[in-house]
């Protein structure tokens, strides 16, 4: 590749000169290239942010002036059955979600490190539930377990798993967990399968040939190679999905409503029934905040053992 | 390196333990394109089976939804804010990724980390707060708020992913470049931002891929039937008071997916890598 050799001529400027001289020195071109990003997160992720802590602290609701109300928030919040429903639910759902996809993906993602037939093939149907938007596909979900028409009841009817008429998933309490719980794993198991499987490949084969060749059994190797050296990726993996789990919204928004009787509300679907629908900012953003012990103990964790190779 | 052959019956078992899996992934897609074509005396006939179109496939769902709703307009906003929010926020990724990777002045550690962070924060965490904001600059219920408030996570991702690839740019190319007499800009313009095509790639993907399917922001920020998105005009205005709407309801989420299919099918590979990045390098 050839690079032109750059010949300033007599007609540029003494300032064009300077800039130039400015571009190629490090020390100006590396803030002048991170500008742009610090100041989209300064205005619209920091600023917001100290907004949320202000917000909690007051008593600000939609179309009126607020007053400073110190943690009286976070104090009723605890009063309410409807926040202690959620703080619950949150909890549940994430454990159980995080559990299953994580059982299930490393399940996958040995499958798919086998020599398949159509692995391309394979590979993209595996993927597509996560690159398909979610608050659409849940629609498919919803119609799926609709009290009349669900292809689910049908389905498990037909197999004599289930007596008819079949259980009414979004109308009963622990089935409508269940459900959304089922579309959250059917959402981020491709995240897992593909992810582990990139782990998976880069352990080296001659430490399988070694234990082979010792006679250890298929579950030894498992055990004693593949799951060791998965750790890293496991942690990473994990700590991810269990972020953005806390934090789901659309699932439960389209599924639920957080309904019947608050069962299946998470932190984020509350924040938005309080803080908008009914115009309580003040609560609405402390709920929100209850998001943020999760954040800070995942980015610890991330940045204290996981990426400490890095900075 | 030679590929342990297994024999053909282990390899069945594989592909039959696969069956579940490929089952569970791809039913609800099946269903719902399965709905969308059906006659809505099929769709409600409790004694027909769900798993089959027996009575013809029809298109009638599919043209109500082009002619009698604003599912046009609403596709069209979404590719005018994903298009212009992608390419915003490649650009700012692309030379704050550079930056990291490359270059050496105060404060550079910090902001890497400060942008690990801002990539973790999730969305439902500032939404409230940020409607505030969005009031603020007067962009109240417009499509231009979603423009302005993607990059938040689309930035830190794209920076996230491009330094990786930047990384694997030898330094040494790049300064060769330089001691024959390009000036750092050129260096990257010609040099190092072609090396890193697929990265550049992957990011415009993911980045067009997440701002297209971005749901709880364009639900707060925008609300009027000209300034939605196509999730939340499907979500939202296509479900009536009556209960007959299932048809109509599965062809707008089928036919809002299209975009995406599109582009996945054609770069499937990308997809995969840019998935593992986040998580692996």
């Amino acid at each position: 590749m050839a690079v032109g050799s750059v010949r300033v001529g007599p007609a540029a400027s003494r300032s064009g000169l300077r800039l130039r001289e400015l571009l190629d020195h490090e020390r100006f071109l590396g803030p002048a290239f991170v500008t742009p990003a610090l100041l989209l997160i300064a205005l619209l992720v920091a600023y917001p942010f100290v907004m949320a802590l202000y917000f909690a602290l007051s008593n600000a609701q939609i179309g009126r002036p607020s007053e400073f109300v110190g943690l009286r928030n976070f104090v009723g919040l605890w009063q309410s059955d409807s926040f202690r429903q959620t703080f619950q639910n949150a909890f549940v759902f994430t454990g159980i979600a995080v559990a299953f996809k994580l059982v299930l993906g490393i399940s996958l993602a040995l499958l798919l490190n086998e020599q398949l037939w159509v692995k391309r093939l394979i590979r993209g149907a595996v993927l597509l539930p996560w690159v398909i938007p979610t608050a659409l596909s849940t629609l498919g979900w919803w119609w799926m377990f609709n009290s009349l028409y669900s292809v689910v009841n049908w389905s498990g009817i037909a197999l004599g798993l289930m007596d008819p008429p079949g259980p009414n998933w979004l109308g009963q309490k622990y089935y409508a967990m269940a459900a959304v719980i089922a579309v959250n794993v059917w959402r981020g198991l491709p995240f897992f399968a593909i992810t582990l499987l990139a782990g998976l490949v880069s352990i080296p084969k001659e430490l399988y040939e070694a234990a082979e060749a010792d006679g250890a059994s298929a579950s030894a190797r498992f055990w004693n190679i593949t799951l060791p050296l998965l750790k890293p990726v496991l942690a990473v993996v994990v700590l991810f999905s269990t972020i953005f789990t806390f934090s789901d919204f659309n699932i439960v928004y389209v599924l639920t409503h957080g309904g019947p009787i608050n069962s299946t509300h998470l932190f984020a679907t509350l924040t938005r029934q309080i803080g908008l629908e009914s115009g309580q900012i003040g609560q609405g953003a402390a709920i929100s905040l209850y998001l943020f012990p999760v954040l800070v103990f995942v980015v610890f964790v991330q940045l204290r053992f996981v990426r400490r190779q890095v900075y | 390196m030679a590929v342990r052959r297994r024999p053909l019956r282990t390899k069945v078992l594989l592909h039959l333990a696969m069956l579940p899996f490929l089952a569970f992934a791809v039913f609800p897609f099946y269903h719902m394109t399965l709905t969308s074509l059906k006659t809505d005396r099929e769709l409600y006939d409790r004694h027909a089976v769900p798993l089959l179109i027996r009575q013809g496939p029809t298109l009638e769902h599919y043209t109500k939804l082009l002619w009698e709703t604003a599912f046009l307009t609403w596709t069209k906003n979404s590719l005018l804010v994903t298009g212009i929010a992608t390419a915003v926020s490649v650009v700012i990724g692309t030379i704050a990724a550079y930056a990291l990777a490359r270059l050496k002045f105060p404060g550079v550690g910090t902001f890497g980390t400060g942008i690990f962070v801002t990539y973790l924060v999730p969305t439902s965490l500032l939404f409230l707060p940020l409607a505030q904001v969005v009031h603020w600059l007067g962009l109240a219920d417009s499509k231009w708020a979603l423009v302005v408030t993607y990059p938040t996570f689309l930035v830190p991702f794209c920076t996230w992913l491009l330094m990786g690839y930047f990384r694997t740019v030898p330094k040494e190319v790049e300064e060769c470049a330089m001691v024959d007499g390009a000036t750092r800009i050129q260096a990257l313009m010609r040099i190092v931002l072609p090396m890193a095509i697929p990265g550049l790639i992957c990011a415009a993907l993911f980045a067009f891929t997440l701002s297209w399917n971005e749901f709880i922001y364009a639900l707060t920020f925008t609300s009027s039937s000209d300034e939605i998105t196509a999730s939340v005009g499907v979500t939202s205005e296509l479900i009536r008071g009556d209960i007959y709407f299932w048809g109509g309801l599965m062809a707008g989420a089928v036919l809002a997916s299209v975009p995406i299919v599109i582009l996945y099918v054609f770069f499937l590979d990308y997809y995969v890598s840019g998935l593992t990045a986040g998580a692996v390098k």
